[in-house]
């Protein structure tokens, strides 16, 4: 396990003829909190929709350049859905899928090919503990997924994603459509994952990539504007006049 | 203190008019509704009123007696069971493995534009011209003759592209989000479909085929050159009386038959076939409504 | 299924193992997941298939008579003399049969179009939410009801109440299958035409409401030319019912191959037409083969009447 966990080059994203990323390269070092901010339609979220290939689903797109994920090129990997379960995604809305709690932890362990009663046994319970979601829904494990509360649904996102161990965790503005008291706690459960995991953090909310990041990546217009460590970013003198600009709220 | 009415209020000339405007479209398209269920009500009774005499439980477990002026509809209410259940074991799995492939698998190409196309048409072609298409190709060139299994699969291609239809809506009424959760902790397409979207929508699958029933019991020109007969000798009240290759009377056709191919039948006989065609049919879209109803309550987001 | 239990109990390590650690789906589970997918594929092609195969089957049946010497095409398709089982002068004409089908079909849309819309709007805009669900089941019966009843209503009530209310001699004419067919067109008119309302946005009715309209105004001047499109939709589909409707027809219309004159006149269409005298054409004749030709030209017919139909209404989804 060397290397970074992500390195793009030149990575250019076209819906039809309209092109959304610019050639950008970055690299994603393991085992930290990446941040990437910016303001919307930068293309931060068909980003990451490049990293785990689910940009395959959107009519017309089509990506280019080299990234490398967790030491495999996307472009040449031989079997995507194994590259889809290294990569956990989180996605903005939260969304409990029709299924009992049990069976939405259990989902991707099944589909993987788990069936052991006892492993996706530990697997659910494991992932609801690091999601902060245990201690709340033990007793009722085949309520419906759909019933849970929004801050409730999302933490289960979260367990889903853990669920079928992934190198790296993508959280596209995860916040925004849940209390604040589910997000701190959120916040804390990513604090814990960093060593285990590598996290990208996509969000609007400038202070909670400062609260979070080790290094952020500011983006605009589909084009890195700058990535550095978090201190140099959020400071007084950025590398950039529109980063110091954007975080301090000048525009966005 | 003031109380007359504000001037911005009051009741003018064109005020009046235009309220009195509204009470009449109201009144109109009222009439116009209702003018769908005065006429299906006093339909109903005349027919029942008139069958009245010959409905009773023996007129349908009953064969046809002297020439079918007298006795029961039995061969014909058994060989549309037949019908119904073959066509639809034929057509339903098609259906809805077709639906699900437009659904969740096509891609916005000419190919699947043309898919699309070509079920819009399916379900639009006469019965007459199902009747021609399953005289050429299934009495004739499938040389299954008239029988039973080329009158069933002429009816299965009848009602497959309302099949598709149906369970298309069903299908497309899972909403989006769920799938991409599922694509983005790695499971395939099919995996997806068979653990969210299918158990998801299976009310709607099933509501639609149920209401095929109806139809496809209801239809008389696909059967009538293919494999229904005016006529066939069979055993009251016996369940299994015809094989595959025979040919066999039905409900639809019976009453055609009845009420105007043959002369001095006893009035209330055709009367009482149509009622109870009438009747199953109704009967069993209630069913169906009944299924989505209930299976609506048990939604599970 | 090769699997690592010890990688994924509760009391393992890190959670990040190696790509060996991860359990993998049985060679059973991926063919079978292979084969239903191939069994989804070909259902999906299949429908491309079937109305190939009505196309052709019945144009295989039809085709013979084009090279007959007794066969003109131009005779075929404008000629109102129908006489396909004379032995000294054959003629097939179909003319009078098409001007049967429009004329019924006209009579039909003259009635279904004003009261399917009529009681649309009314379902859509006027109508209490009890009221509604009545109505609703009302129609679904309605649309259910099979087409050898409705002839057989045709024959029987219909006929009927039109002699009595006309003083015809017969009651099975052109005016019957017209009121017949309105009555079997009705319930797709209303419900399309009921889905075209809806789907108007609901910030055009609170629009009109805020600048003061009655719902009859707000109808008239703001959601009838926004559901333009799906009620021209409405109509299509009911004209295509109409169109290729043929029980119904046969039992109501009378038998009298000839161009109508009046609404008590007996007609026959194209449909109708088939059907009574397939029966009694020896398989293979110049008269079986016409008829089939009848059904080739039933399908086109239908075919741009739906082809219409779709092209409307998916101008409004592209809106």
């Amino acid at each position: 396990m060397s290397g970074p966990a992500i390195a793009a080059e030149d990575l250019r994203l076209s819906y039809g003829t309209r092109e959304v990323i610019h050639g950008i390269s970055f690299e994603v070092p393991r085992n930290e909190i990446f941040a990437i901010i910016g303001p919307a339609q930068s293309g931060k979220t068909s980003l990451l929709r490049c990293l785990n290939r689910t940009i395959d689903f959107t009519l017309g797109a089509a990506f280019s350049g080299r990234v490398v994920v967790d030491g495999v090129d996307v472009h040449r990997v031989r079997d995507v859905y194994a590259l889809r379960r290294k990569v956990g995604m989180v996605a903005p809305l939260p969304v409990g899928l029709p299924l009992s709690i049990y069976d939405n932890v259990a989902f991707a362990p099944r589909a993987a090919g788990l069936s052991r009663r006892a492993g996706l046994d530990a697997i659910v319970e494991r992932c609801l503990r690091q999601a902060a979601l245990w201690d709340e829904v033990k007793d009722r494990l085949n309520g419906l997924g759909t019933a849970l509360s929004g801050g409730q649904q999302q933490r289960l996102t979260i367990a889903r994603a853990l669920s079928h161990q992934p190198e790296i965790l993508c959280l596209d503005e995860f916040s925004i459509a849940i209390d604040p008291v589910t997000t701190m706690r959120i916040e804390d459960v990513l604090r814990q994952l960093q060593s285990e995991i590598t996290i990208v953090l996509v969000t609007n909310l400038v202070q909670q990539a400062r609260r979070l990041a080790g290094r952020t990546m500011f983006m605009w217009n589909g084009e890195i504007v700058e990535l550095d460590r978090s201190e140099v970013v959020f400071s007084e003198h950025p590398g950039q006049r529109r980063t110091h600009d954007y975080v301090h709220g000048v525009f966005g | 203190m003031e109380t007359a009415v504000p001037p911005r209020f009051a009741r003018t000339p064109s005020v009046a008019r235009r309220e009195w405007t509204q009470a009449l479209a109201r009144a109109v398209f009222f009439t116009m509704a209702l003018a769908m269920v005065v006429p299906l009500i006093a339909i109903v009774a005349y027919l029942l009123v008139r069958a009245a005499p010959s409905l009773s439980w023996e007129f349908i477990v009953d064969v046809p007696r002297k020439g079918m002026r007298e006795g029961g509809i039995w061969p014909a209410f058994v060989g549309t069971l037949y019908l119904v259940v073959l066509s639809l074991a034929i057509a339903a799995p098609i259906g809805v493995l077709a639906a699900i492939y437009l659904n969740e698998y096509a891609r916005e190409n000419w190919f699947n534009r043309l898919i699309n196309l070509a079920v819009i048409n399916l379900a639009g072609v006469p019965s007459i011209v199902h009747a021609l298409f399953g005289l050429g190709a299934f009495v004739y060139a499938a040389r299954f003759g008239y029988s039973i299994v080329s009158a069933s699969l002429t009816l299965a291609i009848m009602t497959l592209p309302v099949i598709i239809a149906s369970t298309r809506e069903a299908l497309a009424s899972v909403p989006r989000a769920f799938r991409e959760a599922c694509w983005n902790v790695g499971a395939t397409r099919w995996q997806t479909i068979r653990g969210v979207v299918l158990p998801n929508s299976i009310s709607g699958i099933l509501t639609g085929v149920i209401l095929q029933v109806s139809r496809t019991a209801g239809e008389t020109a696909p059967i009538m050159f293919t494999g229904a007969v005016f006529f066939k000798a069979v055993q009251r009240g016996t369940l299994f009386p015809y094989r595959l290759t025979d040919q066999c009377m039905a409900l639809s056709m019976h009453l055609y038959t009845v009420s105007t191919q043959v002369p001095n039948v006893r009035e209330s006989i055709p009367y009482a076939t149509a009622i109870v065609l009438l009747g199953s049919v109704l009967l069993v879209n209630a069913c169906a409504i009944a299924v989505r109803v209930w299976l609506r309550n048990r939604k599970r987001w | 299924m090769r699997r690592r239990e010890g990688a994924l109990s509760a009391t393992a390590g890190p959670i990040g193992t190696t790509a060996a650690d991860r359990p993998q789906r049985s060679p059973w589970s991926t063919a079978v997941e292979r084969a239903v997918e191939t069994a989804i594929r070909a259902s999906g092609v299949s429908a491309i298939f079937f109305v190939l195969a009505i196309f052709f089957f019945v144009f295989r049946e039809a085709a013979p008579v084009l090279w007959d010497s007794d066969f003109h095409i131009l005779q075929f398709l404008f000629s109102t003399e129908w006489y396909p089982t004379s032995d000294i002068n054959v003629r097939y004409g179909t003319l009078a049969l098409t001007v049967g089908t429009l004329s019924v079909t006209a009579v039909a849309i003259a009635l279904a179009v004003p009261f399917g819309l009529g009681a649309a709007i009314f379902v859509s805009e006027f109508c209490g939410r009890r009221l509604k669900e009545v109505l609703k089941i009302v129609i679904e019966f309605l649309a259910a009801i099979p087409s050898v009843v409705w002839g057989f209503v045709g024959l029987t009530v219909m006929s009927r109440v039109i002699v009595a209310l006309t003083g015809a001699p017969v009651g099975v004419n052109l005016l019957n299958g017209g009121v017949i067919l309105a009555l079997m067109s009705v319930p797709i008119i209303v419900s399309i035409g009921e889905d075209a309302l809806k789907a108007v946005p609901d910030s055009y009715r609170e629009a009109a409401d805020a600048l003061g309209a009655t719902r009859w105004q707000t109808v008239y001047r703001v959601l009838l030319p926004a559901a333009r499109n799906g009620l021209l939709a409405a109509v299509l589909l009911g004209v295509g019912r109409a169109v290729g409707e043929t029980m119904a027809v046969l039992m109501a219309t009378g038998h009298a191959v000839q161009i109508p004159e009046g609404l008590l006149n007996s007609v026959r269409t194209l449909t109708a037409n088939v059907a009574a005298e397939l029966g009694e054409a020896p398989a293979g004749s110049p008269h079986y083969r016409v008829l089939f030709l009848t059904g080739v030209l039933l399908f086109w017919i239908t075919f741009a009447v739906n082809l219409a139909a779709d092209l409307v209404i998916r101008g409004i989804r592209r809106r």
